[in-house]
């Protein structure tokens, strides 16, 4: 009778501001998302401490791997999809309206042009960039299709397209200097160095 | 009292367990976090000399002599200087000796700075004045940032900052032409040039090593 009463504890506990505060979180990642793109070859980009962003649309980028293979991407499928359309009208890819359809899908290109059309049949795309001996956009003084590409790029895209350089960090300097002289002898004397953010040392 | 007992109604819990729907979207926010980019990478901006010869020619009158400097970027993270002209010509002291210097502070950025003082004291005064301008109109910051790019240009390609031209052989890798590239805008110089490797620069890096004692 004279028992002490143990107040019984409500362990339940309301969840309702935590939700409200996950939901907002959710939606701040959802909205600022941009999906990491997918690439096949391994850029280890050097460090800089260039505090620049990097422009968003309209975007070409040139890749440049560390075995000296170039490639290239845009930043949408949009973008490909005019670019393939315009090599058709220069005369220097004849893609049809599938392969076109492909060719924009496609996260990065970079076979000679004569190989291009077995490299959009090919359902392994991504494998044979890396492991083929051939890939990669030829850009040797006698034969330099990087000029064709980008010069084509241009045409498509207009004024507005700025040009970016995503090469290794290992990679020799030989080979960046051809992509620049490509890119010299073409008139586009301004684009940008993807680096990596690094702190000043001091 | 049993009929009153029976109509009382039951108490409703309105309280809805919301632990699942939390779960749920913490696993949802980690993966949006994980899959986004929010750091986009940095970029640096380049604009080389065009083909052109008459362009060219221009450039090549301002470059001042006695206000250049040369970088050799060689294999092996080997990186080397020299002031002038290569053959020498103009009263500079140590005109056109090669010296071997290192990356990063101590190196060549040393060398940057002692012949760019100016610059950096302008640059340096320049910060502090903007530092005490910082405002949370966000138009006017617009502004701000403009007029100090504008001023920042302005010392940069002032008459008395130095004239780089860097040359890089083959064997160099792009890492190093990045770090050099990093240190014309820590060094606050506005006029840098990527140029050809030259036989003799090739030359000018064998005899160094061939006679260190020079």
């Amino acid at each position: 009778m004279g028992r002490f009463k143990v107040k019984k504890q409500d362990t339940f506990i309301d969840m309702t501001p935590m939700s409200d505060v996950m939901v907002l979180l959710l939606t701040f990642f959802m909205l600022t998302a941009t999906f990491v793109k997918e690439e096949p070859i391994k850029v280890n980009t050097p460090g800089s401490i260039s505090e620049i962003k990097i422009p968003a649309n309209n975007l070409l980028t040139i890749f440049v791997e560390q075995n000296g293979k170039v490639f290239m991407t845009m930043d949408s499928p949009e973008g490909l999809r005019k670019l393939a359309n315009q090599m058709k009208e220069n005369d220097k890819l004849d893609l049809d309206a599938k392969e076109v359809e492909i060719f924009a899908q496609a996260p990065t290109f970079g076979t000679p042009i004569n190989t291009m059309h077995g490299w959009l049949a090919s359902d392994v795309k991504n494998e044979l960039l890396t492991k083929s001996k051939e890939a990669g956009i030829p850009c040797d003084s006698v034969n330099n299709e990087l000029k064709i590409w980008v010069s084509s790029a241009r045409e498509a895209c207009g004024e507005g397209m700025r040009i970016a350089i995503k090469a290794d960090k290992a990679t020799s300097y030989a080979v960046i200097k051809r992509v620049m002289d490509s890119l010299r002898e073409i008139d586009e004397n301004r684009y940008n160095l993807i680096t990596s953010l690094k702190g000043v040392e001091d | 009292m049993a009929k009153k007992g029976g109509s009382k109604q039951k108490k409703m819990n309105s309280r809805v367990d919301f632990t699942p729907m939390v779960d749920m979207i913490m696993l949802l926010v980690t993966f949006f976090m994980l899959c986004t980019t929010l750091l986009k990478p940095q970029t640096m901006e380049i604009s080389m000399p065009s083909d052109k010869e008459d362009i060219k020619e221009e450039n090549q009158s301002q470059v001042a002599a006695s206000k250049a400097i040369t970088i050799l970027i060689d294999k092996d993270n080997k990186i080397y200087y020299f002031k002038g002209k290569p053959d020498g010509g103009t009263d500079l002291v140590d005109e056109g000796k090669l010296f071997e210097t290192t990356y990063g502070k101590d190196g060549i950025r040393k060398v940057l700075l002692e012949s760019n003082p100016e610059a950096v004291k302008a640059v340096n005064k320049l910060k502090e004045e903007f530092a005490t301008k910082k405002t949370s109109n966000v138009q006017e910051e617009v502004k701000v940032k403009a007029e100090y790019k504008e001023r920042l240009s302005k010392i940069k390609n002032a008459d008395y900052t130095p004239s780089v031209i860097i040359k890089a052989t083959d064997e160099a890798t792009y890492d190093n032409l990045i770090q050099v590239l990093d240190e014309m805008q820590i060094c606050s110089i506005g006029r840098y040039v990527i140029d050809k490797f030259a036989d003799g620069d090739k030359l000018k890096i064998e005899a160094y090593k061939n006679g260190p004692a020079q």
